[in-house]
């Protein structure tokens, strides 16, 4: 045991002596959750709108304000003439006009049927879908509000309500994908950096003649990491709590539970690419393209499972932090317990089981 | 101490070993002589159970390097020919690490050190990597010390490494020799073999004598001649193509010479070199060093 700990010992002299491990470990989560929460986000907050009011009515003007005040939107000019809305829009400044008709007010008083114009510049398709979206609620809210009772019998009145993210916060989708993307990359990368390192220096050599077991010097490798990704698990969690309003509606122990075992398994992974390699820059290179790659593209962070071709879904399976992000969302956002989850941990533990199985049976410390 | 019977091993592409069989006895320090690539670093990996063997049976300290492998690691030390130590751990750091993996510490085994050790004690918080190559050598001879092994086996301990430093470790060998320990020492120098009490003579994988440094000179049978000329590329030339020529090698400044037959004699050889127009020709009976007892044992092969 105490070999085991002099192990440990020297894994971790060999962490800290080395700045850019140090970089890497506590550096990336930093800038990845910060640069994903605030800088990549298609959130709407204060679009600048242009406003052309032909009535000035108390409708328009009570609308008007509705949309002023919902913190999506903020005024940029009011505009006079319809001639006014394409320079406006040339100027680049607006994304949205607010077109009132005249008359709007008798009209809506009248018939309840008056019409508003909304224009959007879609040269960014998503924020125009989204700033049309935002405010023809809005302004339903508005209407709806006027007229308590519905007048028309035969009106269906659809009534959507957005489970779990009511403010479609990107947060909500980005942490946990975040959080799987770097635990995955630091864990897997560094291990197998680490150990093909040994191989590289030849001290493998020396460390396969002396008494340590092969088990012993493979957990030797992974404990110091298993315990510094665990650390940065729990800053990403309290980043993405704290900076970025993530709730945290489930039981945190179990979260915790959960994200050690991803990191069980990215430290796996990453031993299982180094008992392949011999070489420091194949290791790292074989970490980013097989782990890196499938984990943004595949897992359902950045572009949803179910809209992708039949066979990359079935590929997507395969992919750990597909099964990691559920579990985040699951506890994190709609707050269940490790009922609802039991399949994914026991998916992420047999592939853990597996990765260390395979390794173990590689890394001898004899060769033929 | 070591007894290797018939070992031979074959890697995919090549031979590196062909039946290789010889003994070490305890107390010994045996050198292991042969160029690169001769299969030296295959055996010493066998004997310290990194590798297995195809076919053969080798014993150290009366344990079987396939079955009783983990006992042998504790009782072994192994220095690769390659410096395999933690170069961003500090000297300090690297000794302690070996000392507890194998289970021990360095104040136990300090006395077998010190001698060492004492020359590495100034730099003891320098970071292995920026070591001369010579200090590398120290700590990683002292790594491999730490724990009290039986036998030491030091592959090319002195590749690499500057004359002064080689010397002085040769020194180290031999205190470590009296103090009972059996060495294993292998060499591309030929001029380290008379340092050794018995040497072997490695070649594509196969053992072409082994005796001691002055006996292994008997195989020898040949009388050698030295000649020197002012022209030694032309004269290596003309004796090389020479009718009364059986080997020709140059050494130092000197042309080794060995004939085809005794009733060719120095006259003879002069003359044929003046008819050859050579200037300063210089010529004398030497006995053969290690060197010329392995080249000739290489062409006899």
């Amino acid at each position: 045991m105490k070999r085991f700990f002099s192990f440990v010992h020297k894994e971790f002299l060999h962490i800290f002596r080395d700045k850019r491990t140090l970089l890497i470990l506590f550096g990336l989560p930093f800038v990845q959750v910060l640069l994903f929460g605030f800088a990549l986000t298609n959130e709407i907050s204060y679009a600048k709108i242009a406003i052309l009011d032909n009535d000035k009515g108390m409708h328009s003007r009570k609308i008007t304000h509705r949309l002023l005040s919902s913190g999506y939107f903020r005024l940029e000019e009011n505009l006079t003439t319809y001639a006014d809305i394409e320079k406006a829009f040339r100027k680049g400044k607006i994304k949205m006009v607010v077109v009132f008709p005249q008359d709007f007010d008798s009209e809506y008083e009248r018939s309840k049927g008056a019409h508003i114009q909304l224009l959007a510049d879609a040269s960014e398709q998503n924020t125009a879908i989204s700033l049309v979206n935002y405010a023809s609620a809005i302004i339903g809210d508005y209407s709806a509000a006027q007229n308590p009772v519905a007048s028309s019998p035969m009106m269906i009145d659809v009534r959507s309500r957005m489970v779990f993210n009511p403010e479609l916060k990107g947060a909500f989708v980005f942490v946990p994908g975040v959080m799987a993307m770097v635990l995955l990359l630091v864990s897997a990368m560094m291990t197998s950096v680490t150990i093909a390192r040994e191989k590289e220096m030849g001290t493998m050599e020396v460390l396969s003649v002396s008494p340590l077991t092969q088990s012993q010097i493979i957990f030797g490798k992974v404990l110091p990491y298993l315990l510094l990704s665990f650390i940065n698990g729990c800053l990403i969690i309290a980043l993405g709590v704290w900076v970025l309003d993530m709730p945290m509606n489930g039981n945190l122990l179990l979260l915790l539970t959960e994200t050690l075992l991803f990191i069980f398994l990215s430290l796996s992974i990453g031993i299982f690419i180094s008992t392949l390699t011999d070489s420091q820059l194949v290791a790292m290179f074989a970490s980013l393209v097989i782990l890196l790659m499938p984990t943004i593209f595949l897992s359902g962070f950045i572009f949803p499972i179910e809209s992708m071709p039949k066979p990359l879904q079935v590929v997507s399976n395969i992919i750990p932090a597909k099964y990691f992000i559920a579990i985040v969302k699951g506890i994190m956002i709609k707050g269940v317990g490790i009922g609802y989850l039991l399949k994914e941990t026991l998916i992420l533990l047999a592939m853990a089981g597996l990765f260390i199985f395979m390794s173990l049976r590689k890394l001898k410390t004899r060769s033929l | 101490m070591i007894a290797i019977e018939v070992i031979s091993k074959t890697y995919a592409s090549a031979r590196a070993l062909q039946q290789v069989s010889f003994e070490v006895q305890k107390g010994e320090l045996f050198g292991l002589i042969g160029p690169d690539g001769a299969g030296k670093t295959t055996l010493f990996k066998i004997l310290v159970t990194l590798l297995l063997p195809d076919a053969g049976k080798a014993t150290v300290a009366g344990f079987d390097v396939v079955k009783d492998y983990k006992m042998l690691r504790t009782i072994t030390g192994y220095m690769p020919g390659r410096f395999s130590l933690y170069q961003d751990l500090t000297v300090g750091e690297n000794l302690q690490f070996f000392a507890s993996v194998f289970g021990t510490s360095i104040e136990a085994n300090y006395a077998l050190i010190a001698d060492i050790y004492t020359q590495l004690e100034p730099f003891k918080n320098r970071r292995a990597g920026n070591l001369s190559g010579g200090m590398k050598q120290k700590l990683a001879l002292c790594c491999a010390l730490i724990h009290k092994p039986e036998v030491l086996f030091l592959d090319e301990p002195t590749t690499g490494v500057d004359a002064v430093s080689r010397k002085e470790f040769w020194e180290m060998l031999g205190r470590l020799k009296n103090r009972g320990l059996t060495i294993l020492v292998s060499t591309p120098y030929m001029d380290e073999a008379v340092l050794c009490d018995r040497i072997a003579l490695i070649q594509n994988g196969t053992i072409l004598a082994i005796d001691t440094p002055e006996g292994i000179t008997t195989h020898f049978t040949k009388p050698l001649l030295a000649i020197r000329g002012a022209d030694t590329y032309r004269l290596i030339k003309d004796l090389r193509t020479a009718p009364f020529t059986h080997t020709c090698y140059a050494f130092g400044e000197y042309l080794h010479l060995t004939l085809k037959s005794e009733s060719v004699d120095r006259t003879y050889i002069e003359a044929f070199l003046q008819q050859k127009q050579h200037r300063q020709i210089e010529m004398h009976p030497i006995s053969p060093t290690v060197e010329d007892t392995f080249m000739s044992l290489m062409d006899r092969q």
